[in-house]
């Protein structure tokens, strides 16, 4: 395993949202129902509709009550020699992103889907199966479907994924980049290990560890990143295959949450950027107070 | 899970028997300290799309080991492709994801924590720990914990799978000094280039120093 760096944090653990208090001369910073309500202002009353969400994963199983309607489900597959008009072949990688039905390898993603669609009830979601063909170099997948989705535009991409290889963080910093540009909010999950992976450890994307409150619109901004946000990923209640839920802990968990937040920032502020949403949830971040 | 094949072979060298005591270890004082009712390493089999149980502590200690089951399946399958752990706290609801106890020791876990056992970015197995104990520690603790048990057996099983490659196929039970020159090979041939040259200049270096023996 690659150790991570001293100080490095990828969820709350040992501190409160007292240690974590950040004061700042900006108006309108603070938690729903505080005097400046800064969540009330980014998200209050938006349900993300019309927000294009993308869940890079397992895939999503489309017919599970919870996850509600699926608008396209995508495979990311090695283009066989010769082929390639079944799908869309991705430039220079080898593979090619095909259209499905739906499915879900693991069940990973169909929980994922479930929690954003319950914070962003209206947004239009889409599923990128990226693991599921195996266990060795599923990241040449991952950074597929990764640019696919980027080069699409989605407004929020959302990733409880990352990839221990440096290799590839190279390709997916320029990813992230891209994106963070072109206005889709990359939302990925820092590992629950104390590994360096990838794409979470960039600037560029919206990363998020775990904090252990019952709370589901509970974000807290951390002030010493790399992870820069923590969402409820304690027995998170989740989709589960076959129909169920279950009660998952993880930062898999986490992470979708901070993306249907976002879905419904964009859904309420059109035309924001990455920039300016980083701001609204540094805002909207219960540890973040006016002086 | 079903237990479709039968108990892997262990050649039961001297090797083998000290790693396998390794993974035992891991496996006994991660249940320990979680205060769980079992745990287990699984080691994934790349050829055969299986896990196979190399360590078992607790209940299904003296039926699982060498039992194999689809790497696919369940949360087993969920964390070596996700390559991230998750504690599921009400699994016991759900036959498919308790089976693999169930079908051979008759128990069934309410809780399970799983977590990816890597090298690097390579999935080697699956360490998963049963009915831990939820008063001393919170879920994040427990995370937390979990990881630095899944280093260990990341570890362990690197050993295990290095000592297999090195150990020619058919070979029988090696002597000391055979068991040496495989482990020293399976060392050497783990490294990097630049690394692995200077190693074989220091047992050129050995091998000329013990042919001056009287």
């Amino acid at each position: 395993m690659t150790a991570a760096p001293d100080g490095l944090t990828w969820h709350l653990l040992g501190r409160d949202r007292d240690a974590i208090e950040v004061r700042t001369d900006w108006a309108g910073a603070g938690a729903a129902g505080e005097r400046d309500d800064g969540a009330e202002w980014a998200w209050g009353g938006a349900s993300g509709r019309g927000v294009r969400v993308c869940v890079i994963d397992s895939g999503v199983e489309t017919a599970h009550p919870l996850v509600g309607p699926v608008n396209a489900s995508y495979l990311v597959r090695e283009a066989a020699a010769g082929q390639g008009a079944e799908g869309e072949r991705e430039s220079g990688t080898g593979h090619e992103v095909v259209r499905v039905a739906g499915g879900d390898s693991t069940g990973h993603g169909t929980a994922c889907a479930s929690i954003i669609r319950g914070l962003a009830p209206q947004c239009e979601l889409d599923s990128v199966q990226v693991l599921g063909s195996g266990f060795r170099g599923s990241g040449d997948v991952l950074i597929a479907g990764v640019r696919w989705a980027v080069e699409r535009g989605y407004d929020v991409i959302n990733m409880s994924l990352s990839t221990t290889r440096r290799a590839f963080a190279p390709i997916l910093h320029d990813l992230a980049d891209q994106a963070y540009f072109g206005r889709s909010l990359f939302v990925a999950s820092a590992h629950n290990m104390p590994v360096e992976s990838f794409p979470w450890r960039f600037s560029s994307v919206i990363s998020v560890g775990s904090h252990d409150a019952d709370d589901p619109g509970l974000l807290l901004y951390n002030p010493r990143p790399p992870v820069e946000f923590f969402a409820r990923g304690v027995q998170v209640p989740a989709a589960w295959p076959g129909g169920g839920t279950r009660r998952c802990t993880g930062n898999s968990f986490a992470t979708p949450h901070v993306a249907g937040l976002c879905a419904r920032i964009v859904g309420k502020h059109r035309g924001m950027t990455a920039f300016q949403v980083k701001q609204a949830l540094f805002l909207a971040s219960a540890n973040v107070r006016s002086q | 899970m079903n237990h479709s094949g039968p108990p892997a072979a262990h050649t039961g060298t001297g090797e083998d028997e000290g790693h396998h005591a390794l993974l035992r270890s891991v496996v006994r004082t991660a249940v320990a300290i979680f205060d769980a009712r079992a745990g287990s390493i699984a080691l994934l089999d790349q050829d055969s799309g299986e896990l196979v149980f190399e360590a078992v502590a607790g209940e299904g200690e003296g039926a699982l080991v060498g039992r194999r089951f689809p790497a696919e399946r369940g949360i087993a399958g969920w964390v070596l492709q996700s390559r991230q752990p998750v504690e599921v706290h009400d699994v016991d609801s759900d036959a498919h994801f308790a089976r693999d106890f169930a079908e051979s020791t008759s128990y069934v876990p309410k809780a399970l924590m799983a977590a990816p056992l890597l090298c690097g970015d390579e999935p080697l197995g699956v360490l998963e720990v049963l009915d831990r104990s939820t008063e001393p520690r919170t879920p994040l603790a427990a995370m937390e914990l979990l990881a630095l048990f899944a280093d260990q057996a990341s570890l362990a099983l690197v050993l295990v799978q290095r000592a297999r490659r090195a150990r020619p196929v058919g070979a029988g039970p090696a002597g000391p000094a055979e068991a040496a020159a495989q482990a020293l090979a399976g060392e050497i041939s783990a490294l990097d280039g630049g690394r692995r040259e200077i190693a074989l200049r220091i047992v050129s270096d050995l091998t000329e120093v013990l042919h001056r023996r009287p």
